[in-house]
């Protein structure tokens, strides 16, 4: 009796573990992205792929302090537990050279029209190498550096008047670097308010997406892509005064601006420290809900990164979509991506507040009156510019965000930044082969 | 029976071997191996993150290019400056807190649990809390606290995680919080292992305290302050947590750029496999050359 029990009790243990092996349930489909609002829309259109092909989309998400660290470690230890991954537009060198994203150019080829995909979207989210029209994703998320001010400030009568006394023209949105200098050096008044929150912290990418596109704007580079030789490039006379110049920035925001990135910004604004701040358009919903920044949600207006000097450009955020190389549901994970890029679903994921980079859908008037901040996304729209994507991107940035923070906290002067930028720049370039052939 | 005989079947060193084995292997696997292939891969160019790029030998030339790299050189001082001001804080408190509680008091063992919390906290959460109160603006507790007097003297608020000078004090600051308590625990353990009656034959002496405490209670503690001093130097010496958190990664700048801070962003931020490889065994190099130099003293003071 007890030995047919524990046959029995065998049996029914064995079927248990055998249960979901001879299951022909379909494997749920796994988008991992960084924790915030834009993966959220995506949770809930994924529901309309789920109503239309009876597949599960499971969404996780990752605070964005361990996002890259976490999709690193499970790429290098071949972990099947994701199958799409959202990942920064930097990102497609190294997982592509590492062979951790599938190649999509024959599919894309066959299966999306690329032609609806913006240009600019494509050539920073989804090709690699650059002009090489070989593609690693399918474009997502633009995101785009811009800003935002206090309506209540600019457009009061008095205050308005006392700019005008002192620098000798209107307050009103900067259209140039000269003149966001001098509003936030106008609006600087502390403790209680400052002119300016900016990027200017060393976590992640953070002064260097803040910094870049003022550099750019000044006339500076990060150095030639044909030769990869950065020296007199990066340090030259523009990306010196680009660098004085952001240097000048921190003294017009509050005392704890040095270890600002987008949390901080928008922590800042939403207390009313800052007349202005430098934040990604993908966190301006925060800006505008009355439940998140109950003072000035209906005090808030928006405009586009300045131009400078000698031209005008904006760091490119956002993501693409790419199939990791060690997925099990890759069938299941193209069929997401083709029914994600068609225009009605873009549609959705525009009046959801995602940032659309199918072209149609981004020139419409219901994307452009979506919200107060979705023109000014649009006019920046022709600026972007983007950091190196090259394999080596984390080893050239790590050296960026530690110097030019350096600089912010005077701990260093430009220049000896910049010189030092370009030595260890090259120095990893030439470690990894560039200057071989 | 058949038990009995395979029992039976084994010798007295087969049967030691059983026992050790399974650990022995699991040393191997999760120690020595690991051990050795980063030993294997200090002498490469490799990155974990590009897997079908095979390692490539290059002799010591990750060691060459971290040893000869004037910013490696300045983490390691600022390593050894953070080192040498919080074990030196936390000794100073530690061992002063122990002297204070090696009597009997009303609750006695209370007070010495409350002391002993900051220990068994994470580092990463004592980071963040502190992070909130050591905050550069008015919303930092102390700054808040401090703003009627900072405004008398017309100052601003202290700049404690975002200035160069600031940023290690305040790291230190936290440190100290945390781990005095731990120098506190290892010399109260020594203090109440000395024989009372020494003291009694010093007070029949008519012996002064500073007498009592300079030949009787420092070398019989100071055995044990010194392993106390041993751990947390080698401690502090990785020191990664609390910058990371406190300082937003080792800011400002380089401020509080520790060595394990730095090879932890070439290990796993940019997967540069075989130089933080290097980087690890140059730690590791410094720490054993510490460590002797604290055995080798305390050797001669079991000695003497």
């Amino acid at each position: 009796m007890k030995k047919s029990f524990n046959y029995l009790f065998v049996l029914a243990i064995g079927t248990l573990i055998m249960l979901p092996h001879s299951s022909n349930a379909q494997k749920p489909l796994t988008v991992v992205w960084a924790e915030w609002a834009p993966a959220d829309y995506l949770d809930e259109l994924s529901k309309d792929f789920t109503a239309e092909t009876g597949i599960e989309v499971k969404v996780v998400q990752i605070p964005w302090g361990s996002f890259q660290e976490k999709i690193s470690a499970a790429f290098v230890g071949k972990s099947n537990l994701y199958d799409i991954v959202i990942g920064d537009s930097q990102w497609l060198g190294r997982n592509s050279v590492g062979g951790h994203y599938i190649e999509l150019t024959e599919w894309m080829e066959e299966n999306i029209d690329v032609s609806s995909i913006s240009d600019t979207a494509m050539t920073a989210f989804a090709e690699y190498p650059k002009g090489s029209k070989e593609y690693w994703a399918l474009p997502a998320e633009v995101d785009i550096n811009g800003f935002m001010y206090r309506k209540d400030l600019f457009e009061d009568a008095n205050e308005q008047a006392a700019f005008k006394a002192k620098y000798g023209y209107e307050l009103a949105p900067p259209k140039s670097y000269k003149e966001l200098r001098d509003i936030a050096e106008f609006f600087t008044r502390g403790p209680d308010l400052y002119g300016i929150a900016a990027y200017f912290s060393k976590e992640y990418d953070s002064i260097t997406m803040g910094f870049q596109q003022v550099m750019w704007s000044y006339g500076g580079s990060y150095g030639d892509p044909q030769t990869y030789k950065v020296d007199g490039y990066i340090n030259n006379e523009d990306s010196v005064k680009a660098l004085e110049y952001y240097a000048q920035l921190i003294k017009f925001a509050p005392p704890d601006a040095p270890n600002y990135y987008w949390q901080q910004v928008l922590d800042a604004y939403k207390a009313g420290k800052v007349a202005m701040a430098m934040e990604y358009f993908a966190f301006f919903a925060g800006a505008i809900d009355p439940e998140q920044n109950p003072k000035y949600y209906d005090k808030t207006g928006f405009f586009i990164a300045p131009k400078g000097p000698k031209g005008h450009y904006i760091s490119i955020g956002g993501q693409g979509m790419s199939i990791s190389s060690y997925s099990e549901n890759i069938p299941v994970a193209k069929q997401y991506m083709k029914w994600f890029i068609q225009k009605d679903v873009q549609k959705k994921w525009a009046l959801l507040g995602g940032f659309t980079p199918h072209t149609e859908v981004l020139q419409s008037e219901t994307f452009l009156n979506a919200t107060p901040f979705n023109r000014a996304f649009s006019e920046s729209m022709p600026y972007l510019k983007d950091f190196w994507a090259v394999p080596e991107y984390a080893d050239l940035l790590e050296v960026c965000q530690t110097n030019w923070n350096a600089v912010m906290v005077g701990a260093k002067l430009p220049k000896a930044a910049l010189d030092q930028i370009a030595r260890k720049h090259e120095q990893i370039f030439e470690e990894a082969g560039y200057y071989d052939q | 029976m058949q038990k009995i005989r395979f029992a039976r079947g084994l010798s007295d060193y087969q049967i030691k071997m059983a026992f050790i084995m399974p650990t022995l292997i699991l040393l191997i696997l999760m120690n020595i191996f690991p051990l050795l292939w980063s030993l294997y891969l200090s002498f490469h160019r490799y990155k974990a993150s590009i897997p079908n790029r095979l390692p490539k030998f290059i002799g010591v030339r990750n060691y060459a290019q971290l040893l000869s790299d004037p910013e490696i050189w300045e983490y390691f001082q600022t390593t050894a400056y953070f080192v040498v001001l919080a074990v030196a804080a936390q000794f100073i408190i530690g061992f002063g807190l122990a002297l204070l509680l090696n009597r009997n008091f009303r609750y006695k063992g209370f007070v010495t649990t409350l002391i002993l919390l900051p220990m068994m906290l994470s580092p990463v959460v004592v980071g963040l809390f502190w992070r909130f109160i050591l905050a550069s603006d008015a919303s930092g507790l102390v700054n808040y606290f401090l703003i009627p007097l900072l405004n008398a003297l017309n100052r601003d608020s202290i700049p404690w995680t975002t200035s160069p000078s600031m940023a290690m004090i305040a790291v230190v600051i936290v440190d100290t919080w945390m781990w005095s308590p731990f120098m506190m625990l290892i010399s109260l353990a020594g203090l109440s292992a000395v024989p009372k009656y020494l003291y009694e034959a010093a007070d029949v002496d008519r012996a002064s305290g500073w007498f009592k405490f300079r030949r009787i209670t420092l070398p019989l503690v100071s055995p044990l302050l010194l392993i106390a001093l041993l751990f947390r130097t080698m401690d502090a010496f990785k020191m990664f947590d609390i910058v990371y958190v406190l300082t937003h990664e080792g800011g400002p700048g380089t401020a509080t750029e520790t060595v394990a801070m730095n090879l932890y962003r070439l290990a796993f931020r940019s997967y540069n496999t075989g130089k933080a490889c290097a980087m690890a065994y140059i730690l590791l190099i410094v720490i054993v050359a510490l460590s002797n130099i604290y055995v080798k003293y305390l050797n001669r003071l079991r000695e003497a």
